[in-house]
């Protein structure tokens, strides 16, 4: 799978140096070959367009991650001041002016197979583009290789690091590295929790050890992932934990854009001395920068791989290589199978972004942001549910007259107390009353941002004509906050005897 | 199945040597932190061991260092929940009935006691949704024996009926028949009095004969007019609502044998507080009197 080849050191260093990544492989086979060490990956700095547009995503990505909990946003007295905040106590979502109940977690539903579409979306057209430049694990994979290079230098000092004895010098170096990842992914496990309660009051109460238990644990556990996931484990989480690479094959298709190499310019490939005629060979001088710089550890040059993320780093190293031979930038570039397939035969090579699946994808995406987006808007302020007595159905009174009992549930999702008129429709003569309280008319007080619950019981008068269910309607209303809620009135035979 | 090991061409990994209709199993290797995991699982259930009862022995079974147990925690928790039920009661000791029944957060806790107090107790007879059934009376509907006020419902529960206890509610329906008291002719005609009664079609010359043994039999506890009186809890014979049946055979029945159904004093058994709260449940499930 993965290549270390360092020529340049091989061919300056005349002691048999033996890499971190063969000795583990060495290793393995001697056991008999059950168990594959990591080998390691030595991702060397790129520059260039790519890599520029790489640290702008990472910047954007890590900014939002750690600014977003400590946005303030006005709220009446006595909810959240924090513009995003995901309460579990008390059972709410805030999004700046969004407010979210449990049961209208539907929404999220919506979002997430709206992402799940534009990610299938992005695929088809782009590519992997997630993988290679916004997915956390890449995003602090990189994050965490920058503070490697910060401690151990670029990659071939980083090899030689590794291959050297230990001495004071490799030592601080790796234990500087160390406590860095270690005080990122602490940074990260600890951004976490301020999503969950009031970012200002936690960060006092995490030190004095009066936050919540679930507050540390759920640091506790992200930093440890993070420190594991982005610092030992990097590449081996997409290829063996990530299900994407397995499912983006079914997105791809010979229009989509991939990192490709362009073997018809690039072969017959070989070194390629100053002055040397480029005619009869390809582009192609072998220098091994587009391994070197991947965070993967493969080489594009082989095609299209599961493990390849995307990301344009060897696009990059090549072109800076291109550039010093002074040949056209492009050998390795983002292209679709269908170019290579027909510049091989000769034709024109074109990018076709509409294609009948990008259009599926797009109208799929459409439809369903457009519903949650309605969803979204179209919510009343009010709600109301109206659960029938189920034991007794109906109770008949001395004189005849029939009476059911309903529990109304009235939800007030504004921040103001409202008292709700209710009203029943539907059945001639009924009347609606409140157990136990004989006042005339009935009204309920909703605390805000609160659910009141309600017994009510509709009487209606003795009728031989009326069916045994009757459909019925109650209504709430407080000024132009209203609510209402369909339901039925049995009242059994019409003539018991 | 065949056991000979191959290295595959395509992938240079050796074979398992399993084959399935041709398809031939690599030994890919596992990557080592999987390994790693699977050591980690190891090592977390031998702490687990060591921290929590799991082997169980003859006798008993290992405790654990840290002594969990449902159990106890159970215990602890209800013990808990006793005190913070606590306050609640307290509340409604003091409270009137009123009091209760007019403080909306008050009334919403005695409903919540009273329903499961209802269920737990009241339910065998009553029935769950409190219609009751023959001999059982309906606590939904608008018509009460003893009386449908929240001070009334509150004294029978605490009392009880025909229980014998002191101040516990009592009344006798004569057993007309069985006790001779009536000829068999005369119940005839009385049943069908009380048919007429309940505004239901009735033989007239019957209901003319019955009509001056009513006023000297029945209309002391029922009323000259049979409308009952929930002071000696004698029921209204006229609102249609029978509680051992209003067929002619039931009507002539509890002429002749007179029942009267019992019910236990609650008085001991739950707490005046907790009486309170099933009152409340009961009048305003009953849509109040």
């Amino acid at each position: 799978m993965a290549t270390v080849i360092d020529k340049a050191r091989s061919q300056s260093d005349n002691r048999p140096a033996v890499s971190a990544a063969e000795r583990a492989k060495r290793k393995g086979d001697a056991r008999g070959g059950l168990y594959k060490p990591r080998e390691p990956i030595y991702p060397k700095l790129a520059h260039g367009r790519w890599r520029a547009v790489k640290w702008a995503v990472l910047i954007a990505t890590l900014t939002i991650y750690y600014v977003t909990p400590w946005i303030r946003w006005g709220r009446p007295d006595g909810f959240p001041q924090q513009a995003a905040l995901v309460d579990f106590t008390g059972r709410r979502f805030y999004f700046f002016d969004i407010q979210l109940w449990p049961q209208e977690v539907y929404i999220f539903t919506g979002l997430l197979i709206a992402a799940a579409l534009a990610l299938f979306l992005t695929t088809a057209l782009f590519g992997r583009l997630w993988c290679g430049y916004a997915c956390p694990q890449t995003v602090w994979t990189d994050l965490y290789i920058v503070v490697e290079r910060l401690f151990e230098g670029d990659r071939n000092a980083r090899m030689r690091l590794d291959a050297a004895p230990w001495s004071f010098d490799k030592a601080w170096r790796k234990v500087g590295k160390h406590v860095a990842w270690l005080g990122i992914a602490f940074g990260t496990g600890g951004a976490w929790i301020f999503y969950f309660h009031d970012a200002p009051t936690l960060i006092r109460t995490f030190w004095i050890g009066q936050a919540p238990m679930t507050a540390y644990a759920s640091c506790a556990l992200l930093t440890a992932t993070t420190y594991i996931f982005a610092g030992w484990m990097r590449e081996q989480v997409c290829i063996y934990m990530c299900p994407w690479p397995r499912i983006q094959g079914a997105m791809l298709d010979q229009h989509s854009l991939q990192v490709t190499y362009l073997r018809d310019r690039g072969e017959p490939r070989g070194s390629h001395k100053k002055g040397q005629s480029w005619d009869g060979r390809g582009d192609c001088i072998d220098c091994h920068q587009c391994v070197v710089v991947c965070p993967m550890g493969i080489d594009i040059r082989d095609g299209s791989q599961l493990e390849c993320i995307n990301c344009g780093l060897c696009v990059d190293a090549c072109d800076d290589i291109l550039g010093k031979l002074n040949r056209p930038t492009g050998l390795i570039a983002y292209d679709t199978d269908a170019a290579v397939a027909a510049r091989a035969g000769g034709g024109k090579a074109t990018y076709k972004p509409i294609r009948s699946r990008t259009i599926y994808y797009a109208l799929a995406l459409t439809v369903v942001s457009g519903l949650t987006l309605w969803s979204l808007i179209a919510r009343p302020k009010a709600d109301l549910h109206v659960i029938r007595d189920r034991n007794p159905i109906y109770v008949r009174m001395h004189d005849g007259a029939v009476r059911d009992g309903y529990t109304l549930k009235i939800t007030n999702r504004t921040f103001a107390d409202r008292r709700f008129d209710v009203t029943f429709d539907g059945v001639p003569g009924a009347r609606l009353s409140q157990p136990a309280l004989k006042s005339a008319g009935i009204s309920v007080t909703a605390p805000a941002d609160q659910v009141v619950s309600l017994r009510v019981f509709v009487t209606a008068p003795p009728d031989a004509e009326r069916p045994s269910s009757v459909p019925g309607r109650f209504t709430v209303r407080s000024g132009d906050v209203h609510a209402d809620a369909a339901t039925v009135f049995l009242s059994g035979a019409a003539n018991p005897q | 199945m065949a056991s000979e090991r191959k290295t595959d061409e395509v992938t240079g990994t050796e074979t398992t040597g399993h084959e399935w209709d041709g398809i031939h199993e690599l030994d890919t290797p596992l990557p080592r932190w999987w390994l790693w995991v699977w050591w980690g699982t190891i090592a977390f259930s031998v702490v687990y061991w060591l921290l929590m009862p799991t082997w169980p022995g003859l006798t008993g079974y290992t405790k654990g260092l840290l002594h969990k147990s449902d159990r106890v925690e159970v215990g602890r928790e209800l013990s808990a929940l006793e005190v913070q039920r606590g306050a609640g009661a307290a509340q409604l000791r003091t409270a009137s009935l009123e009091q209760i029944e007019k403080d909306p957060k008050l009334q919403a806790y005695a409903q919540q006691v009273g329903q499961s107090v209802f269920g737990d107790n009241c339910a065998t007879c009553h029935g769950i949704g409190g219609t009751g059934g023959k001999g059982y009376p309906n606590l939904r509907d608008d018509v009460w024996l003893w009386g449908g006020k929240l001070e009334d419902i509150q004294y029978t529960i605490t009392h009880g009926v025909r229980t014998g206890a002191p101040g516990a509610r009592a009344s006798q329906m004569p057993a007309f028949g069985r006790d001779e008291m009536l000829q068999p002719a005369q119940i005839d005609d009385l049943t069908e009095y009380v048919v007429h009664l309940s505004g239901r079609p009735a033989d007239a010359s019957a209901v003319a004969r019955a009509a001056p043994l009513f006023q000297d039999q029945c209309a002391a506890c029922h009323g000259a007019e049979g409308k009952g009186d929930p002071a000696f809890g004698a029921p209204n014979l006229t609102d249609g609502e029978s509680l051992y049946g209003d067929s002619r055979t039931a009507i002539r029945g509890q002429i002749f044998a007179g029942n009267g159904g019992v019910m236990p004093t609650w008085n001991g058994r739950l707490s005046p507080e907790t009486i309170k709260a099933l009152s409340v449940y009961i009048h305003a499930n009953a849509g109040g009197q």
